[in-house]
């Protein structure tokens, strides 16, 4: 069962070598939260020639080969087992009602949704709450730590990356019976999610002025959102009236520019 | 003594009338939110070409429906940060409308994504510290509810939508990051060429 964990080590030596020649598009001022943008870069890089290449292409296959009613039943088998480890954190968390409600949806689905294949539970409105690790950590004030693109695996941070380790302890191909087909889950897990995301990596491409950073602000406020589950403190927004004078409508004096200099961005 | 007691009585007295006109005001807000996410929701579903993903025609619907509602001078205002003071009259039309045609699209780009939706007003939260509120919406379906969030302010009589979260990401504030990284680049006309540019290149795919 031990033997995928070697695969991201190699990877990220894979990814290192590949990155060498790269170009480091530094966007001049680090940003705090990022401190290794340049080795980010290149990994982020990596990954995208990947994808291109293969995941992209794979997923393209997946989805004209097998019809929507397969896949949304691998999606829900997937998310079933997935739903397990998911009431586990949200009990780890001490949210005790949504914990016990994800493992009713577990039990839901896996009795009467043949055992994951439908998901009747969402129906009756024991709708999917996601949780990882990831989130238990920050629950209990773990901060995020630095940013850090994983090979393959894609936008993610310290204390995220290193959760994905438990994470993956209990993920679906832990429960296959031999080693090659846990790979074999493993590669059916990451040909699904590709196949799902197919349309929101298509709209980042149209609406990113730079993906990297699109892609990591939206990492960074979306784990923020998910700790906090979904009220995360507003405080950060309020520089948002900074550039303007109070009230909306009048253009802003040229004076006042030098008087007010905002505190441009927030620490998040 | 009474010198810091009539401050303090005023601070109260003016506190009890504003939380209780806050209170009345997030209700206005939140009824305002549902309106319009069961106006899109309906016209989508009734329209076929939106059915079909047809995607210019989601950006009419955003622009008729959605936009009148927003405060795009205070939008645009914030996405550019700093700099906007030293913008010409011309450079901030330019700005405001390119930057409107790009928030169209991601916003019509996330509902193309919806299909047999249905959304619910959870939660009105004020902003600390002025009157503005956040309400709270999830867009629910055959997966995971995914977040739909609205920041709004009331500068005059009626409240506008002054930034939009998705799934967990501020669209506005998301884009100040991206754009000062344009600003430091090529300055004020650095931005506006870019996403000048990026609208085109949009625009000819879709």
């Amino acid at each position: 069962m031990n033997t995928p964990r070697a695969a991201p080590a190699a990877l990220l030596c894979a990814a290192l070598l590949a990155s060498g020649c790269a170009t480091v598009t530094g966007a001049g001022a680090p940003t705090p939260e990022d401190p290794w943008e340049s080795f980010n870069r290149k990994v982020y890089a990596f990954n995208d020639t990947v994808d291109e290449a293969v995941m992209k292409p794979v997923a393209k296959a997946y989805k004209a080969v097998l019809p929507q009613l397969v896949r949304t039943g691998i999606s829900n088998v997937l998310g079933n087992i997935g739903d397990l480890w998911s009431a586990a954190n949200h009990l780890l968390q001490g949210k005790l009602q949504t914990g016990l409600d994800m493992g009713m949806r577990v039990v839901t689905n896996t009795v009467f949704g043949l055992g994951g294949l439908l998901d009747p539970a969402t129906e009756m409105g024991l709708v999917r709450r996601s949780e990882d690790f990831g989130q238990t950590l920050g629950r209990w004030g773990v901060g995020p730590g630095p940013y850090l693109v994983l090979p393959l695996l894609g936008p993610s941070t310290l204390r995220d990356g290193a959760s994905l380790i438990v994470d993956r302890q209990f993920a679906a191909s832990t429960l296959a019976k031999s080693d090659n087909l846990g790979y074999a889950v493993t590669g059916v897990e990451l040909v699904n999610l590709r196949a799902n995301l197919l349309d929101t990596t298509q709209l980042l491409d149209a609406v990113a002025l730079d993906r990297y950073s699109f892609v990591r602000q939206a990492y960074l406020s979306r784990r923020l959102d998910q700790v906090y589950d979904g009220a995360p403190p507003l405080a950060p927004m309020d520089n948002l009236e900074d550039p303007g004078d109070e009230p909306s409508k009048p253009a802003d004096p040229a004076s006042a520019a030098a008087a007010a200099k905002p505190a441009s961005s927030p620490a998040r | 003594m009474y010198k810091r007691l009539i401050p303090f009585l005023a601070t109260a007295a003016l506190t009890v009338v504003v939380s209780a006109s806050v209170r009345a005001a997030e209700a206005a807000a939140d009824a305002l939110v549902r309106q319009i996410s069961v106006d899109v929701i309906d016209t989508a579903k009734a329209d076929k070409a939106i059915q079909a993903g047809d995607l210019s025609r989601i950006a009419t619907l955003v622009d008729t429906k959605v936009m009148p509602h927003v405060a795009f001078d205070v939008v645009t205002r914030s996405a550019v940060g700093p700099k906007w003071r030293e913008a010409t009259p011309d450079q901030r039309a330019k700005l405001q409308a390119e930057f409107k045609t790009l928030l169209v699209r991601v916003y019509a780009g996330a509902l193309a994504q919806l299909k047999d939706q249905t959304v619910e007003v959870t939660k009105t939260v004020p902003v600390p510290g002025g009157n503005q509120v956040v309400v709270q919406t999830e867009v629910r379906g055959k997966s995971e509810p995914i977040k739909l969030d609205y920041r709004l302010d009331k500068p005059a009589d009626t409240w506008k939508i002054i930034d939009v979260n998705v799934g967990g990401l501020w669209l506005v504030q998301n884009y100040r990051t991206q754009f000062a990284q344009e600003l430091a680049k090529g300055g004020l006309d650095g931005l506006i060429a870019t996403l000048v540019e990026r609208n085109k290149s949009a625009g000819g795919k879709g």
